[in-house]
């Protein structure tokens, strides 16, 4: 169903830490306007992966190619530049920060004279809150005050903000409740929609079924394969989660 | 705390007692509130005690506020680097020795090296020996950083090291000898009768203060209507000007009432051959240099931590370190711009102690490592990181400063005096916690 060039190509990346292959001869691709989900259980090396694509590790080996061309991609700096955004599992907020300080941290608007323009990033950001999270108020306070689904919207809102073209989501879900679940579903199909593509790190067999165009399961730091989600069951994918196997019928 | 006061839009139906709704009206922090009042205590404890054991307070005399205001200057210029340091999670036990070593080669310049090729009083020689000076001071303050940043050693160790290295290598500089007197013109820099800029000066300087405090709090309200953020009631508007501008002033009168000793008048006299007898000439001393460079830094350091983006990631990397690279921040450039800042500060406060002094002693800042880490934490700085306030250390350097020359009017050894400061910043920093559990 993919034709043309993928907007990412992962090539053949490898990274060891202490003589431990964390990440051995991975090759993934995503295509615009898909979701390709990430399994495998702790330690399969998924965020290993992903980090290498979103700047945070660099890989011993191997490329990264965006829209046909190679790019290097040193530190997170780079990842942004090449409209890459990530949601960590950590969210990677700074607790003593408002929503606005985290939502531009790295990349402030600033006035003429080169000063922080407080106002005009509370203004945005009361705008893209209001958009993803009606309900978010807590505008003022450090983000250490707020819950976990509003925490985690702030992040999300954060990775949207800049017109990502690619977006790492690294268990976007798992702190949250149905209500916030439904809410963050309903954005990543929002986001298809613009064309977007996502790499969804996810445990959940049923939002993979539910969210993932294609699923690639990786266990022991090896790609055990990519299938497209439509073609196969929750248990053909289970087993290759958890036997390392590929489901013979799906090639 | 961590943004701008500014951006913080005030409520107008906060419930509660009076005191949280005036401290929610007019967006005072509450803790700024208690470390006033803190000090107000210390003040007024010290006034009372000389009045009731001695028969008259020496506290809040125009003499002692003006000294007060002197000696505290060197601790609090260093105290607002501070704050950087340990919001980032970091320490610097180092800066009493850099200081000193600073202030050794400071000395040395303008007294041994410079002399012979311009000339002894030469205008030049103290600028050149304070640019020197304050460029040494952000070499050291950054190679700590570099070893502690690129080398990833901890901030204590390198600091620690640099406590008794850069002491034994004032030592070594003049063999421990006191080097002394200084240039006339660097002493300025100390304060003193001719380092103050007079009764005229400190009028317009006071003018000129309340005049940006009213500016600021007309901006600030346009800026907010701009926005359509919610304003503050105008009656808080109006108290915190009229609050702002009586603190200026008032401390204007006070430098005022503080006159030049009669030996200096007596020799002020005969040098501009006057015909007045020194016992009706009063020359008010006004705010001393030290005091205006102290200020100036403050408000320096304030514009830089809650208006630039630098400011902005110095808290980012105390909140999240991680968080703070994965947003594409040079955590360990940082680092070293923030110890190359506090380099350049205790370099600074190495100009005022030993223009104050008039020489550089080889115990120039000794010990003053933990006076200024007192004042940052005491000033509500928290060593977890992520937490602090340049006024808030200021005001820490003040209370600190407070209860150390308070002691010494009536008389308390220096044993008892360590004792007291000791405790108190044990006690400040556990009110600190309560006040953080509190609020959460």
């Amino acid at each position: 169903m993919n034709t043309g060039t993928p907007l990412v190509e992962m090539r053949d990346i490898s990274i060891a830490f202490g003589g431990i292959k964390a990440v051995d001869h991975v090759t993934i691709d995503l295509y615009p306007g898909e979701v390709v989900g990430l399994l495998g259980h702790n330690g399969a090396g998924k965020s290993t992966l992903i980090k290498c694509l979103s700047g945070a590790y660099n890989a011993d080996s191997g490329q990264v190619l965006i829209n046909g061309n190679e790019v290097e991609i040193k530190n997170p700096r780079d990842a942004r530049s090449q409209n890459i955004e990530t949601i960590y599992q950590t969210l990677a907020l700074a607790d003593n920060l408002t929503a606005a300080g985290n939502l531009f941290l790295g990349r402030e608007l600033v006035s003429s004279r080169g000063f922080l323009d407080e106002s005009a990033m509370e203004a945005e950001t009361r705008k893209i809150m209001g958009r993803l999270n009606p309900n978010f108020r807590k505008f003022n306070v450090p983000v250490s005050a707020l819950s976990g689904g509003q925490r985690q919207s702030v992040a999300i809102a954060r990775a949207v903000y800049f017109n990502a073209k690619i977006l790492i989501m690294d268990e976007p879900t798992a702190a949250l409740g149905p209500h916030e679940t439904q809410m963050v579903s309903e954005l990543i199909q929002e986001l298809k929609t613009q064309g977007l593509g996502i790499f969804l790190i996810e445990h959940d067999i049923h939002n993979v079924m539910k969210l993932c165009d294609r699923a690639s399961v990786m266990k022991n730091g090896q790609l055990v394969g990519t299938v497209n989600v439509n073609e196969v069951t929750d248990e053909d994918i289970l087993s290759m989660i958890i036997l390392g196997k590929k489901p013979a019928k799906a090639a | 705390m961590t943004t701008a006061p500014h951006s913080r839009p005030a409520s107008n139906d906060v419930k509660g007692s009076l005191f949280s709704r005036f401290a929610a009206a007019t967006e005072i922090d509450t803790r700024l509130l208690g470390m006033a009042g803190a000090l107000l205590l210390i003040w007024f404890g010290f006034h009372f005690y000389g009045v009731l054991v001695r028969g008259e307070g020496f506290f809040l005399t125009p003499r002692n506020l003006w000294n007060l205001s002197v000696q505290m200057c060197s601790i609090g210029v260093m105290a607002t680097g501070m704050v950087l340091v340990i919001v980032t999670r970091n320490i610097d036990l180092s800066v009493g020795s850099v200081l000193g070593f600073v202030g050794m080669v400071m000395g040395l310049l303008q007294v041994e090296w410079l002399p012979p090729y311009l000339g002894l009083g030469h205008p030049a020689i103290w600028i050149i020996t304070v640019a020197v000076g304050l460029s040494l001071g952000v070499l050291i303050g950054a190679l700590n950083g570099v070893l502690i940043a690129y080398l990833a050693i901890p901030s204590f160790i390198v600091t620690l090291g640099g406590l008794m290295a850069w002491r034994g290598a004032a030592f070594l500089m003049a063999s421990g000898r006191t080097i002394s007197p200084v240039d006339s013109n660097f002493a300025l820099l100390g304060g003193g009768p001719y380092g103050s800029v007079g009764s005229t000066g400190s009028w317009i300087i006071g003018a000129v203060a309340c005049a940006a405090i009213i500016y600021g709090l007309f901006a600030s309200r346009a800026n907010r209507r701009k926005h359509d953020f919610p304003q503050r009631p105008v009656w808080a508007e109006a108290f915190m000007g009229a609050f702002g501008c009586a603190l200026v002033l008032g401390s204007v009168l006070v430098v005022d009432n503080y006159f030049w000793p009669k030996g200096i008048v007596k020799k002020y006299i005969e040098d501009n051959h006057l015909t007045v007898a020194p016992e009706d000439l009063f020359i008010a001393q006004g705010f001393a240099y030290p005091v205006l460079i102290l200020v100036v830094v403050a408000m320096l350091m304030t514009v830089l931590m809650t208006r630039t983006r630098f400011g902005r990631y110095v808290f980012a990397i105390g909140g999240n370190p991680e968080a703070a690279a994965l947003s594409g921040i040079n955590v360990r450039w940082m680092t070293v711009k923030i110890y190359a800042l506090m380099g350049m500060l205790a370099a600074l406060s190495a100009v005022i102690s030993s223009a104050r002094l008039t020489s550089a002693t080889n115990a120039l800042g000794q010990t003053d490592e933990l006076y200024v880490i007192a004042a940052a934490v005491i000033g509500g700085t928290s060593l977890a990181g992520g937490v602090g306030t340049i006024y808030g250390a200021v005001l820490g350097a003040l209370v600190t400063e407070s209860l150390r020359t308070g002691m010494v009017l009536i008389g308390f050894d220096t044993a008892v005096q360590n004792i007291v400061v000791g405790l108190v910043l044990i006690v400040a920093v556990y009110l600190d916690i309560i006040y953080r559990k509190r609020t959460k």
